[in-house]
C-alpha cells in the first residue's frame, strides 16, 4: 500500500465498505419486511458503485469516439456488467416488494417474526 | 389514489410530450452518444410514472391500456431474439450488416474521432429500438398493475 | 444470545471488508489491461459503432444482454400473478 501515490486513499473502496455494511446491518438487525427490502437495495448499489470504480484509469476520458478529446479511455467493459447489473436489480425489487404486498393481504401484518409460522 | 391538483395536470399534459420524445432520442442514438435500449426506455416509463401520478386512480385507464403495453413487450422481446437468429449462418449473435457491407443498411463504418454517423454500426440500431419497446413497456406494465393493485386502508 | 453472535458476525465482516478496500490497487491504476485495449482499438472496425460500450453491450457480449431480457420478462409476469383478481372474490 503506497501511502504518498494515492492521496485519496482508495476511498470509492471505502465508500463501497460502508455501504455494504449499512445493507447487511439493516437486512439482519431489523423486522420489518419493508426495511430489509432497503436493506437489500443498498447492498445493490454498492455491488454497483464498485464495478464501475475497478474499471478507472486516471486522467482518461468516457470511451466513446463522438467528438472524443483524447483516445485514451476508462475500460468499458465493467459499465456493460454494471447495466444488467441494475436493471436485474430493479426487476427483483419490484418481485419482492409485490411479496411483501401480497403477505400483508394474508397476515395481516408485515413483521418477520410473526409471519414464520406456517399456517394451514 | 387522489389525483393531484389543476396546476400539476396542466404542466403533465405539457410535459409528458417532451419527456417521451426525449426518451426515443436516447434510445435511437445508443450508437453515438451515451444511452441505448435500457435507459431510453426507463426515461419513457418515468413519463407513464409522471402520467400516473398526476391523474389518479380512476382517470389512469382512459390513457394507458395494460393490454396494448403487454403486447408491445412481447413483440420486442421476439424482434430481438429474431435479429439475433437471423446471423446463424456464422455464429448466434453475428453483427452481418456491418461485417459484410453487403445489404446497405446501417453499413458505414467510422474511422478515429468524428462528430458521429447515424448510418453507422450494423445491427445494433435495430436491437436498440427492439430492446427499448420491451424495457419501456416492462416498466410501464409493473407500474400501472401496482398502481391500480393495492386497496388502502385496510387493517386487522 | 442471538443478538450478540450476529452483531459479532458483523463486525467481523466488516474489518474484513474494510481490510480489503484499504490493500487493494491504488485507485486509478489497474494492473490488467489488455482485454480493454483491445476492445478500445478495435470496436470501431469491427462492429462500427461510435459507443464503445454499446458494442460490447450487444456485440461482444450479446449473450448476457439476452438473458438480461429474460430476466425483466419473468419478473413482469411474476407481478402479474401476484395482483391478479380472480371471478369469486371480484377484489385483489
Amino acid at each position: 500500500m503506497n501511502i504518498e501515490s494515492s492521496a485519496i486513499f482508495n476511498l470509492p473502496f471505502i465508500t463501497v465498505v460502508v455501504l455494504i455494511g449499512i445493507g447487511l446491518y439493516a437486512l439482519m438487525f431489523k423486522r420489518n419486511l419493508i426495511k430489509i427490502v432497503i436493506g437489500i437495495t443498498l447492498i445493490e448499489s454498492g455491488v454497483n458503485l464498485f464495478l464501475i470504480s475497478l474499471g478507472y484509469r486516471k486522467g482518461c476520458y468516457a470511451p466513446i469516439y463522438t467528438n472524443a478529446p483524447t483516445t485514451a479511455m476508462v475500460f468499458p467493459i465493467p459499465q456493460a456488467l454494471t447495466l444488467t447489473s441494475i436493471v436485474i436489480g430493479f426487476a427483483v425489487t419490484a418481485l419482492m416488494l409485490s411479496f411483501a404486498v401480497l403477505i400483508y393481504k394474508n397476515y395481516g401484518t408485515i413483521n418477520a417474526v410473526k409471519t414464520r409460522r406456517l399456517k394451514g | 389514489m387522489i389525483p393531484m391538483s389543476k396546476i400539476v395536470r396542466t404542466i403533465t399534459n405539457i410535459l409528458y410530450v417532451f419527456i417521451i420524445g426525449f426518451g426515443f432520442y436516447v434510445i435511437i442514438h445508443g450508437h453515438l452518444t451515451p444511452g441505448g435500449g435500457f435507459q431510453g426506455g426507463a426515461v419513457v416509463a418515468s413519463a407513464f410514472a409522471l402520467l400516473a401520478v398526476a391523474y389518479g386512480r380512476k382517470k389512469i385507464v382512459n390513457l394507458l391500456n395494460k393490454e396494448h403495453l403487454s403486447v408491445a413487450e412481447v413483440s420486442g422481446l421476439l424482434a430481438f431474439i429474431c435479429l439475433a437468429f437471423l446471423g446463424l449462418g456464422t455464429v448466434f449473435f453475428f453483427n452481418f450488416l456491418a461485417v459484410g457491407r453487403s445489404i446497405p443498411i446501417f453499413s458505414n463504418t467510422p474511422a478515429g474521432i468524428n462528430p458521429g454517423d447515424l448510418n453507422t454500426a450494423g445491427i445494433m440500431p435495430l436491437m436498440n429500438i427492439a430492446v427499448g419497446v420491451e424495457v419501456l413497456s416492462a416498466l410501464g406494465v409493473i407500474i400501472l398493475t401496482m398502481f391500480l393493485g393495492f386497496k388502502e386502508g385496510k387493517e386487522k | 444470545m442471538n443478538k450478540w453472535v450476529a452483531a459479532v458476525a458483523l463486525i467481523i465482516v466488516f474489518i474484513f471488508m474494510f481490510l480489503t478496500a484499504v490493500y487493494m490497487h491504488p485507485f486509478g491504476e489497474p494492473e490488467n489491461q489488455d482485454m480493454d485495449q483491445y476492445m478500445i482499438e478495435n470496436a470501431q472496425n469491427e462492429t462500427g459503432a461510435n459507443n464503445v460500450v454499446t458494442s460490447v453491450v450487444f456485440d461482444y457480449r450479446g449473450y448476457d444482454t439476452l438473458g438480461e431480457a429474460t430476466v425483466l420478462f419473468t419478473a413482469v409476469m411474476g407481478v402479474l400473478v401476484v395482483y391478479k383478481k380472480t371471478r369469486k372474490s371480484g377484489e385483489s
